[in-house]
């Protein structure tokens, strides 16, 4: 029989192989010693935050979706996102050429201002205002006629404007700079025909919050225009001075809104300009930010918008760990009972494997910023199941095996050449799942993937270099070989025929029985 | 004490061949269960469809924490604000209250806040809320499916590659069958479908695969040398795996549902609703058909396959004029196993290294 010799050499590699798993886990340890990664990085959602995710907006016009321009934009929002000084606040794009998204996570209870923050183009135009109303539907017709170069289309449109109407407080940044359009306040209480643009954000050099000096109270933005910009500022200012109200207005437009329309009374040469408009200190510091980082290239449309307060994100990740625990519990107690003894092969290995978790979370987290998220947790949770799944895959073949007459020594060995080969092509089937899931994933569901795919691999490695080879070093052991009833491989627990060889069989000793085998 | 010895025992006389269901034999009972259970799903799908989350058709979510709100006074808030279409409130736990609405306009959103804020005087920042753009939901989707035929195509070459092409056939079908059967389940029954239950299918499908492959491994291991013997036919082959597997897939499934129903449990129970609860629900479900089709469906469609092979053809010819009797398929007699199996595995171990 060739098994002897197989069983000989395998026997004398289980210290091998759990010198090995000491040395990875050791390995992984100092890593995250190393790196200083003692702890995980939690999700927003375990510790609370808000998440956005930015989905570029396909329009006709000259903002083309390009690679370069979405780059382009997240660099543009991450400085917005910095400004806010918050540690540890992320902005990255998921997904591949123009088919990507802008995720913005910021820890914290920031909320609505970074929602706010992130999402306009702060598209800044200066435009000449040639006619204004009241922000209601069927004003202002009789107002805008006199005024040279606006048509019946624009008039029609201006008409039939209505500011109270939220849709058109949208701030869509759409406003062509060469038209003549026609646009609401930010308050939605008048409206505008205004001339086509003169001085536009890109020419704006700096942008400063503070304090207006003339009230003391009121929170302005202060603009410092580039040469080209000082120019044009310079002529647009000295052209309307001079003209009858509303004409002497000029608009400061943002993303298609009017922030404000201030009379102009003398030229300003320069090269600077103050937004007024009814500003909180947040929000001035806010505009100034946005406006000194530029307008985004694109305009983009929130695709979703998560905010967790901290007390959630502290309920969820209690849940989870309870969760994770008591199905680590019912795992235990149901291995316990069914595999006895063997049972506690199946809670070490599930210990192993949860330590080499943490200690990858960790590293992963340090080395390439996982962070891990509620659907991480349940994704880890799951696996405990496939994990302990494997170790039953392996358990019943030995029992089989052993069924078929050999000894428990070298049922651990033949069972093991068999198991191995099921248990590797059901985890390569995990792997692919995790694989194909991660990559056709957004959002969250990313991090399920993520954790179940870690989770795969680690189950090999452990049932590898773990479960295997203390099974190997078990069953050299009395209590096992020789079928205590506790030990999970009692001639009752396999039923082993006990009429006709079966009480004789346990007290058998190895060798008589693996040559009783022979004899067959 | 008694039960769980006989269970042992059970599965000791399960793999001996001493007792046996006949599983394969019985293919048409179990095609008809699930041809019903197909049906009904079609038809409940087709009729009453599947209730989509926000994540799909785009809107919003408010939850409150605060004990002491009732469901009115949450609504006539949200309700004041005017906002278009459709609002859901419902309590969750004793000191949550969520709010769902449509699509709502950043404006509108901020004043459901607002709103919100004044009524109950919390913290706008103790406020959870999920906002969904509308196109949102396609994109989702999209990905979502992309990912299933992605993980069908890639198991069915990886499963064909290490096993045989009709395993992988069998395989991918039995798949199949399950998220069917979830889907309708879900349309029937009306739960929730957000990306955490779409997760969830997924994950089933590698789960429903994994047990499949436990059983298919096992038959391919009782059919390698049937030609040569001749002793058995390739259903009779593929019962004496399913039963000898019976015990072990029973097993991994109690031991994969623990964690999930202790998810469950804790998800549904404590948080009220959400991801963990969605996740585990599709997973709990999806595990219970997936175990029924790894016994009761791959196999029997594995044999239906195989069977109709002209080689097979010839073995179960072969099989009936050596005298066994016909029926051979519906009852394996307990000794023509037993006495096949020891023999016959030796030598094939020694090859095998």
């Amino acid at each position: 029989m060739s098994t002897p010799s197989k069983t000989v050499k395998s026997s004398g590699r289980p210290a091998r192989a759990l010198a090995l798993l000491a040395v990875l886990i050791l390995g992984l340890l100092a890593t995250a010693l190393v790196q200083g990664a003692t702890s995980l990085r939690l999700g927003l959602d375990l510790r609370g935050g808000t998440s956005v995710t930015l989905q570029p907006r396909a329009s006709n016009d000259s903002n083309k979706i390009t690679a370069e321009a979405i780059d382009q934009a997240v660099s543009i929002i991450r400085q917005r996102v910095n400004s806010l000084g918050v540690a540890e606040s992320e902005v990255s794009s998921q997904g591949s050429g123009t088919n990507r998204q802008i995720l913005i996570s910021v820890p914290g209870d920031s909320g609505r201002r970074v929602v706010d923050l992130v999402g306009q183009t702060a598209e800044l135009r200066f435009r000449q205002v040639l006619a204004t109303a009241v922000g209601l539907p069927g004003t202002g017709t009789e107002t805008a006629t006199p005024v040279a170069g606006v048509s019946a289309e624009v008039n029609a449109a201006f008409a039939a404007l209505d500011c109270t109407n939220p849709e058109n407080l949208q701030g869509t940044g759409a406003d062509a700079p060469s038209e003549l359009v026609v646009a609401c306040d930010r308050q939605g209480s008048s409206k505008f025909i205004l001339a086509p643009a003169e001085v536009l954000g890109q020419q704006v050099s700096k942008a400063e919050y503070g304090v207006d000096q003339q009230t003391g109270t009121q929170y302005i933005v202060s603009l410092t225009f580039n040469g080209e910009g000082t120019k044009a500022f310079g002529a647009l200012t000295a052209r309307v001075t001079s003209l009858p109200s509303p004409a002497n207005q000029v608009a400061i437009v943002l993303d298609g809104l009017v922030v404000s329309a201030p009379s102009i009374n003398e030229a300003i040469p320069s090269g600077s300009a103050q937004i007024t408009g009814s500003f909180t200190k947040v929000e001035a510091e806010d505009l100034a930010n946005v406006l000194k980082y530029g307008a985004l290239p694109l305009a983009f449309d929130r695709g979703e918008v998560q905010q967790v307060s901290p007390t959630l994100g502290a309920d969820q990740l209690n849940a989870g760990l309870l969760a994770g625990l008591l199905g680590l519990i019912l795992v235990f107690l149901f291995s316990i009972f069914y595999y006895r003894a063997l049972g506690f092969v199946t809670v070490g290995s599930l210990f192993i494997a949860g330590g080499l978790l943490y200690l990858t979370y960790a590293v992963l987290g340090a080395w390439i910023g996982f962070t891990l998220t509620l659907a991480g947790i349940a994704g880890t949770i799951v696996s405990i199941g496939t994990t302990a799944d494997s170790f039953i895959v392996y358990f019943e073949r030995i029992r089989d095996e052993v069924r078929e007459g050999r000894t428990l020594r070298s049922a651990v060995e033949s069972g093991w050449a068999r198991a191995r080969r099921t248990i590797i092509v059901a985890d390569m089937v995990g792997l692919i799942c995790a694989v194909l899931l991660y990559f056709f994933a957004v959002g969250g569901v990313r991090g399920f993937a993520f954790a179940l795919g870690v989770t795969t691999v680690i189950d090999l490695i452990v049932i590898f270099f773990f479960t295997k080879p203390m099974l190997t070093l078990i069953a050299k052991s009395k209590f096992f070989s020789s079928g205590h009833r506790f030990s999970g491989f009692s001639a009752k627990s396999i039923g082993l025929k006990d009429s006709a060889d079966g009480n004789t069989k346990i007290a058998q000793t190895n060798d008589v029985k693996s040559e009783s085998v022979e004899a067959n | 004490m008694s039960t769980k010895t006989g269970n042992r025992r059970l599965g000791a006389r399960l793999y001996s061949g001493e007792k046996s269901f006949n599983i394969i034999g019985r293919r048409k009972t179990w095609y008809s269960v699930s041809a019903i259970f197909i049906l009904v799903s079609m038809g409940a799908l087709l009729f009453s469809g599947l209730s989509l989350g926000i994540e799909f058709k785009g809107g919003s979510s408010y939850t409150v924490n605060k004990s002491g709100i009732s469901v009115e006074e949450a609504r006539s808030a949200v309700e004041s604000t005017g906002i278009p279409g459709e609002v859901i409130v419902q309590k969750i736990g004793d000191d949550k209250i969520r709010i769902q609405t449509g699509t709502l306009t950043t404006a509108q959103s901020n004043g459901v806040e607002d709103a919100l804020v004044k009524a109950f005087s919390v913290q706008i920042e103790s406020i959870d809320t999920q906002i969904i753009g509308p196109s949102w939901g396609k994109e989702i989707t999209k990905k979502a499916l992309y990912g299933l035929f992605g993980f069908l195509l890639v198991v069915i070459i990886f499963l064909a590659m290490t096993f045989e092409p009709k395993m992988a056939l069998a395989a991918i079908l039995a798949v199949i069958h399950d998220v069917f059967i979830t889907v309708g389940i879900y349309a029937l029954v009306g739960f929730d479908v957000t990306p955490a239950t779409i997760i969830g299918f997924l994950t089933i499908m590698g789960y429903s695969l994994y047990d499949t492959v436990v059983v298919f491994d096992k038959v391919r291991e009782n059919t390698k040398s049937i030609a040569a013997t001749g002793k058995s036919t390739y259903s009779d082959a593929a019962n004496l795996a399913v039963n000898q597997t019976i015990v072990r897939s029973i097993n991994t499934s109690i031991i994969a549902l623990l964690p999930v129903a202790s998810i469950l449990f804790v998800g549904a129970g404590l948080l009220g609703a959400g991801t963990l609860k969605d996740l585990s629900l599709s997973l709990f479900i999806g595990l219970a058909v997936g175990t029924y089709s790894s016994i009761f469906i791959a196999p029997p469609f594995l044999a239906s396959l195989r069977e109709k092979e002209p080689a097979m053809i010839a073995l179960r010819k072969r099989v009936e004029a050596r005298g066994a009797t016909p029926a051979a398929v519906a009852t394996v007699t307990s000794a023509r196993p037993v006495q096949t199996r020891g023999p016959r595995n030796q030598p094939k171990r020694k090859g095998r290294k």
